[in-house]
């Protein structure tokens, strides 16, 4: 019988090894897998590579896991926002390497992580200093640079519904870099609003096939890191140095 | 005579050069006010680069929800025949060519339509370029939308850019407060300007030569704010 669900959130995460690249689900803050996360800090898997479209808001959630110190570099498109004061912090005091990679290439780059390709060519930073250093081919009389598969060991993920194979939806505009993120990690850990019995979720609309997920913990009542930030909470509770 | 539009009317005046049924992504910032000036006579499909087709607008406060935001982080609404898809697919369609406009900032544009929008190369700024260069590369048309000068009244439209690019010759059409100007093969052309600045003016608060004296019209907008 396969059955991918997890009890508890602590369990999910305890397969995480210090090292580990993390794909972490979310787009500001939507889609973010908060509690996965604040799990990995209790957990304390350290020297951690994370990738996510940003660097993290307030004092919760991935600004709270580099807060910690578990993190070495930040892959990202996008680190600069109104609350990101604590990686914005710990770049200017050189206590974190930065990737900073076009939205479209993180993505695909994921993609093909998770698609068995090795590499592909995009026209995205050409004539740009991200272009730097990169092989070049053309194709159709246009200049491509190559890119790299982003191949990682973990994937934290945010869905709406779940079920025992890992079958997934997602709510709204929180899909974002779900779907992508469940291909490409060795462990693909997800924690989901509600777990439902096998084939409730019609298979017209799975949007990740759970061959993609490994472990499924259900979080019925995600925290909204909008509301946390706003009321300036703090993970750990009392962990403001 | 008007010598300047607010950054309303220029968002209006973009908005006209949207056709019917064209699939638009807008850049954060000023380039979402362009969204509020569509012609009522025409159907636009707002594209959100977090994996959004047929976005509305801004909800009313009691309809707010944060797993429906725009690319700015805004919570949005959808429309009647609306989807939703993942980031790769998002991307794919950029590059892919299937986005008909795109509206950006700028802090420089070239001559030769290079576009300057992520980064003023600082020592001490944390480099941020989110999606911009897929767009820029992507998008069949690349509209900038911007003040013409700097608020220290430095050059925005240069021979070359100073700023690291965001794309190659990539730009088609600039709308300032002051003029509509295309970048053409033979460089950038006025297409229109408004009546309070003369073309010697332009010219001389511009840091490229533009050409289009005896054929540009007069650049107009309604009073929108």
């Amino acid at each position: 019988m396969i059955d991918k669900i997890i009890e508890n959130l602590a369990e999910s995460v305890s397969v995480i090894e210090d090292g580990a690249v993390v794909l972490i689900s979310g787009f500001g803050e939507s889609g973010n897998p908060t509690e996965l996360v604040h799990a990995l800090i209790d957990h304390g898997a350290r020297d951690l590579t994370l990738v996510n479209n940003n660097a993290g808001n307030g004092h919760v959630g991935l600004a709270a896991l580099l807060e910690s110190g578990q993190v070495r570099k930040m892959i990202c498109s996008f680190p600069r926002s109104s609350h990101s004061e604590v990686f914005d912090t710990m770049y200017v005091g050189g206590r974190i390497e930065l990737e900073v990679v076009p939205q479209g290439t993180l993505a695909e780059r994921i993609r093909a992580a998770g698609a068995g390709i090795g590499g592909f060519y995009t026209r995205t930073t050409i004539g740009t200093p991200l272009a730097d250093g990169k092989e070049r081919r053309i194709y159709n009389g246009e200049e491509y640079v190559l890119e790299d598969p982003l191949y990682a060991d973990v994937a934290l993920v945010k869905a709406n519904l779940a079920d025992r194979w890992g079958n997934l939806t997602y709510r709204l505009a929180a899909r974002n870099f779900g779907p992508i993120m469940c291909t490409a990690a060795k462990t693909t850990i997800v924690q989901a609003r509600q777990i439902v019995d096998l084939g409730e979720i019609p298979p017209e609309q799975v949007v990740t096939p759970g061959i993609y997920v490994d472990r499924v913990v259900e979080v019925a009542n995600p925290g909204s890191e909008r509301e946390m930030i706003e009321n300036d909470v703090h993970y750990p509770a009392g962990g403001a140095e | 005579m008007t010598d300047k539009l607010s950054r309303r009317q220029v968002a209006w005046r973009l908005a006209q050069d949207i056709e019917d049924g064209n699939y638009v992504n807008l850049g954060i910032g000023m380039p979402e006010l362009v969204a509020n000036y569509i012609p009522d006579d025409r159907e636009i499909v707002f594209h959100s680069e977090n994996g959004i087709l047929g976005m509305g607008c801004e909800p009313r406060a009691n309809k707010v929800d944060y797993d429906l935001i725009n690319a700015g982080k805004k919570p949005v609404t959808m429309l009647p025949g609306g989807a939703f898809f993942h980031h790769a697919d998002s991307f794919g369609m950029i590059r892919g060519g299937h986005i008909d406009v795109c509206v950006l900032g700028a802090f420089q544009v070239s001559a030769v339509g290079d576009l300057a929008n992520w980064s003023t190369g600082g020592p001490d700024a944390v480099p941020a370029v989110g999606g911009a260069m897929d767009l820029a590369v992507g998008a069949r048309k690349v509209l900038v939308m911007t003040d013409h000068n700097t608020k220290k009244g430095d050059f925005k439209i240069v021979d070359d850019c100073s700023y690291p690019l965001t794309g190659a010759g990539v730009v088609n059409t600039v709308f300032t407060d002051i003029a509509v100007i295309d970048i053409l093969e033979g460089g950038p052309n006025v297409r229109e300007k408004v009546a309070g600045v003369s073309f010697d003016e332009l010219q001389s608060r511009t840091g490229t030569e533009l050409a289009g004296a005896d054929t540009c019209s007069e650049l107009l907008a309604p009073d929108v704010g």
